[in-house]
């Protein structure tokens, strides 16, 4: 508890950047010869095969690729939800062969349970995530401090007390990232989850999704569809190729945090955007 | 117009109005073409009828009431935990639903002999179709609410480490709340069928009794009387169930 209150109250300031790889260091994530295999008209098609990465401690990475080359299915192998068939995914030097316990997920859909307002929602991992849930009651009004705290910073402030219907799909978006984040996750697992917003709430949202990452530090997992996205949120960027699908080029973002929109001028953002688009195959 | 049509009163006024305006149809269709009362009475002399038969009709609705409503309970309880069942359980889904089914498809009124049988020509037999009738529309509803969870709630809750009876108190009991709503508003009056199917095959008492009765001495008010009381239990139930409805499900619109 104290330590996530430690976070929580930690200073915003520029100086947080992402230490890439310190040397020595344990990878959070590995991804050791990671394929996956599925039964189609009675042949077997490969859809990934031989993926091989590994993934620091808080640093965000996103997955692009065109459609279809299994880019879901990685966060679902990740998460524990269809652990890896082939080859392995570890976490701490352990095989993923079951859900893991601490991960916050969200997805296009921004799924909100509609009998609960906001900040009920918000609070929702904190009613089943251990250590929260044992004292749930009688540190309520501090996991209401740490919700509002999240929802200030995606400027929800004002609307902890609406409905999900009473919501835009950004606002909604935005709290689904604040109930993903609350129990203090190791791994954030986005699946594209601004694809349905339109272009200008989507920029809006990435830099939303920057504060709120940069508050607690997580390893990051995006899945996207938009190389803007991909390259102004990530410490590094895979391009996945068509199936069967691998990793084909991988990059360091080294724009300097917390990412601004102008920078999306930038000559060296679009360097970064237009590498990145040379390596994806249709 | 438009205004009186969003208020509230609307939902009382239109259907009053409708039903009076009826009786006076009804009423006048009757005296134009001089139809004998054992035909069809007109609605005066079925109030009539409810007036001088008041002691009769009030044990006999007491009776079809208090079955009704035993085995709808009944129904309640049977079908929510059927539906759990089948929605939670892939086993209970495979072997259960198919057997549900054919056994849905059995015309309750051909049990009813059976149940009177076992049971003698009482409550039982009645309570017990109320019950047959009813539960099943709970039980599909239930697992129905189950089952249309979204999958990305699922998940979020798989990857919390939230327990099946987590993921039912959380989000599976406040989703399935509507689907359970619409089902009680239809068992509600599938219940009153069935008590009164069994009352006219095999009972003592009873509304569906008395019709049987009333016909077969050509009372046929008494027997509009009765179908008449019937008719009222059925809307007060449906309505309450409205009621309760806009209380429990606070978040619909």
């Amino acid at each position: 508890m104290i330590l996530f209150c430690h976070h929580m109250v930690q200073p915003f300031t520029n100086s947080i950047t992402p230490e890439p790889a310190a040397s020595g260091s344990q990878p959070l994530l590995e991804f050791d010869q990671v394929g996956l295999e599925y039964p189609f008209e009675g042949a077997i098609r490969r859809i990934i095969q031989e993926m091989n990465l590994s993934i620091q401690p808080g640093e965000f990475i996103s997955f692009v690729g065109p459609s279809g080359c299994g880019k879901t299915s990685v966060l679902r192998m990740v998460s524990g939800l269809n652990p890896a068939p082939i080859g392995e995914i570890r976490c701490r030097g352990q095989r993923i062969s079951q859900p893991l316990k601490n991960v916050g997920m969200a997805f296009q859909n921004p799924v909100m349970l509609p009998w609960r307002n906001t900040l009920n929602n918000v609070l929702l991992p904190l009613e089943i995530v251990q250590p929260y849930k044992n004292n749930f009651r009688q540190k309520k009004a501090e996991f209401i401090h740490m919700a509002q705290d999240l929802l200030s910073t995606v400027r929800l402030q004002d609307f902890q007390k609406q409905y999900p219907w009473q919501l835009s799909g950004g606002m909604r978006q935005r709290a689904s990232l604040c109930r993903a984040l609350i129990h203090q996750p190791e791994i954030l697992l986005l699946d594209e989850p601004f694809g349905a917003l339109d272009a200008f709430t989507r920029e809006e949202m990435w830099v939303m999704l920057q504060a709120l990452w940069m508050r607690v530090k997580c390893v990051s997992i995006l899945i996207t569809h938009d190389l803007r996205e991909a390259v102004f949120l990530s410490d590094k960027v895979y391009v996945m190729s068509s199936r069967p699908s691998s990793i084909i080029y991988e990059t360091q973002i080294d724009l300097p945090r917390p990412r601004t929109l102008e920078m999306e001028l930038s000559d060296e953002f679009h360097h970064y955007f237009s590498t990145i688009r040379r390596h994806i195959q249709h | 117009m438009e205004k009186f049509l969003k208020s509230k009163a609307a939902g009382f006024v239109l259907p009053f109005v409708a039903t009076i305006l009826l009786f006076v149809v009804w009423e006048l269709i009757v005296l134009i073409f001089k139809i004998p009362p054992f035909n069809l009475p007109a609605p005066s002399k079925i109030f009539q009828a409810m007036v001088n038969f008041g002691p009769q009709l009030t044990v006999n609705t007491l009776r079809t009431l208090w079955t009704t409503l035993i085995g709808f309970i009944l129904a309640v309880g049977v079908g929510v935990v059927l539906g759990f069942l089948i929605g939670y359980s892939k086993v209970a889904y495979l072997t259960l639903y198919p057997l549900l089914v054919a056994f849905n498809t059995i015309p309750k009124a051909a049990i009813v002999p059976l149940l009177a049988i076992w049971f003698g020509a009482n409550a039982i037999p009645a309570t017990l179709t109320a019950f047959l009738l009813a539960f099943f529309p709970i039980a599909v509803n239930v697992a129905l609410g189950l089952d249309t969870v979204e999958p990305e709630m699922k998940d979020v809750l798989r990857s919390l480490g939230a327990s099946q009876i987590e993921t039912f108190q959380k989000v599976g009991w406040p989703h399935s709340l509507p689907y359970i709503f619409a089902s009680l508003k239809i068992a509600a009056s599938f219940a009153f069928i069935g008590a009164v199917i069994s009352e006219s095959i095999a009972s003592n008492a009873g509304l569906g009794y008395l019709i049987v009765q009333a016909t077969s001495s050509f009372d046929i008010p008494l027997a509009f009387a009765a179908l008449l009381v019937l008719a009222l239990m059925g809307v007060t139930l449906y309505g309450f169930f409205v009621f309760v409805e806009k209380k429990v499900i606070y978040w619909a619109r």
